[in-house]
């Protein structure tokens, strides 16, 4: 295995963008990364896109050579792939094109992530991310995607006696964030009241302790890290890629309130770059509920468990405390384009420690993206760090 | 969901059929052709039993924003149920004031209608879960 590099990225702004199509959106971020990065369409040797349900959003499958052809690549014949693993895909991406770039096969890798979900109304769009979830077991039986979490967020107050106010401390410390992010779907800054009296979804999660639907698309270019500098004075070293899996229902865990796929991935991971927790200094992890960026914050290693609330109140999650958490704004508030978002979490993470990030920011040497497809059934980490 | 798929599952969504494991005893609900844990070992041992329908509340959530199909039963209370055996699942607990739903609750299965395929299709039954009284 080799050295890999992130050398570019881009990104669009997240949110609903009825005027314009999912080709439109999805090549607008690709294009971005390669112009930025200097390369012309045959540099480049296999095009990856994280994408979890162009079919049931827009009725279009083969999303991988749709891309490809859009980007003006179709003439090239590169391979072009999708990559799905519900709110995992993009993470899932990036990671396919870290391992084609790492094995030698290929130099120059572009990995995209993209959906359009708001072609389709809330209710439909809700469905459609039960998917994530068991079908037969789950859904059939009344379960939504958000009431999984729920049952995740009730439990979890039960077993560690956490208050409604800890998971209402991720949603306004995410929106802070987001607020010094001109690509985020939400600029503007809430308060705890605003969260604890907002209209149910599933209780005791309300309408901002869920991530919104978004349309939006992230892409990033990746080379072996002995070419990076034909390309960039300031590339970015994957130091990590790992990946895991758990049962696909909720119920057949024996603790709902850790992900193992998390924890195993986490470790894999910290393995991998010869690092522990202590050393990362921004992570961006999966909040598409308040209370998962809770368990993620504990299952990666940077607070014990039942402790992630509390961390979160006291404002070492935030830019400026120990270990800056979702520093883009998170699914909370950068937006949630199911397909993007793992890629989103990288572009945030190269941001940072190109010290490319504006307000947001932080002192980081070292960044995690934390990013999980239905309830912690895939689980991918990544590790970045300046090269 | 079509119809030959929801019938193909009717014996676990009507009589909350599991298998239990030869090897290590472990219940799976649904039905598994081998064991979680024992993986090889528990190869053609997987025996199919009913569940009793009785457990306790593991977790829940009062839902306020439903699928279509169910806009009819909102605000409606689903919940993990963890049977007796042992096996974990997913329900709705019904005939209930949500406010009296609590982790612990003593609870019992009931065989409900869970959806159908609309106002002519066909209609969908399955387990739902009602409150034990003492
Ligand atoms: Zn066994």
């Amino acid at each position: 295995m080799r050295d890999v590099a992130v050398i570019n990225v881009g990104v669009t702004r997240f949110g609903e963008m009825w005027d314009e199509s999912f080709r439109a959106i999805g090549i607008e971020a690709g294009m971005q990364a390669i112009m930025d990065a200097g390369i012309a369409g045959d540099d480049i040797d296999a095009l990856y896109v994280g994408n979890m349900s162009a079919g049931r959003f827009i009725d279009q499958e083969h999303i991988g050579a749709l891309i490809a052809d859009y980007s003006g690549m179709a003439s090239a014949h590169i391979p072009a792939t999708r990559v799905e693993a519900a709110g995992a895909s993009g993470g899932l991406a990036f990671r396919q094109g870290f391992l084609a770039v790492a094995s030698g096969l290929h130099d120059i890798v572009v990995v995209g992530g993209a959906e359009k979900m708001t072609d389709v109304g809330d209710v439909q769009s809700n469905s459609i991310q039960a998917t994530a979830a068991d079908q037969e077991w789950e859904v059939t039986l009344g379960a939504t995607f958000a009431s999984l979490h729920a049952m995740i967020a009730k439990r979890y107050m039960y077993d560690f006696e956490a208050v409604r106010e800890e998971l209402a401390a991720v949603a306004v410390k995410n929106h802070r964030h987001g607020a010094m992010n001109p690509k985020a779907q939400f600029r503007r800054e809430i308060t705890m009241d605003t969260v604890l009296n907002a209209p149910k979804v599933a209780d005791p999660l309300g309408m901002f302790d869920c991530s919104p639907n978004s349309d939006g698309s992230a892409a990033v270019v990746l080379c072996s890290l002995e070419r990076a500098r034909e390309f960039t004075d300031t590339p970015v070293k994957v130091l990590a890629s790992s990946q895991a899996s758990d049962t696909l229902a909720l119920h057949h865990r024996n603790d709902i309130c850790t992900f193992a796929g998390t924890r195993v991935a986490a470790r894999r991971a910290y393995e991998m770059a010869g690092i522990g927790p202590q050393q990362v200094q921004v992570a961006e992890v999966h909040d598409n509920f308040s209370i998962s960026e809770i368990i993620a914050i504990e299952d990666l290693g940077f607070f014990d468990r039942g402790t992630g609330g509390k961390a979160t109140v006291d404002g070492q999650t935030a830019i400026g405390g120990n270990v800056a958490i979702n520093t883009s704004g998170g699914l909370k508030a950068r937006g949630d384009p199911v397909g993007a978002t793992g890629v989103a979490q990288i572009v945030e993470l190269v941001h940072q420690l190109r010290g490319e990030a504006d307000r947001r920011q932080v002192e980081a040497e070292v960044g995690l993206a934390q990013n999980v497809g239905g309830t912690g059934a895939t689980v991918v980490v990544n590790i970045l760090g300046v090269a | 969901m079509a119809a030959p798929r929801f019938w193909r599952e009717a014996p676990s969504r009507y009589n909350l059929v599991a298998t239990r494991c030869g090897n290590c005893g472990s219940v799976s609900f649904p039905p598994r052709s081998f064991c979680p844990k024992c993986h090889r070992k528990s190869v053609g041992r997987m025996e199919r039993f009913r569940l009793a329908g009785k457990g306790s509340v593991y977790t829940y959530s009062v839902v306020h924003e439903v699928p279509s199909e169910l806009d009819m039963q909102k605000p409606y209370v689903i919940a993990m149920i963890e049977m007796d055996e042992g096996a974990k699942l997913t329900a709705q607990v019904i005939d209930v004031d949500p406010k009296d739903v609590h982790i612990g609750m003593r609870v019992r299965a009931t065989l409900r209608r869970l959806g159908d395929e609309g106002p002519d299709g066909i209609i969908h039954y399955g387990y739902k879960f009602v409150p034990i009284l003492n």
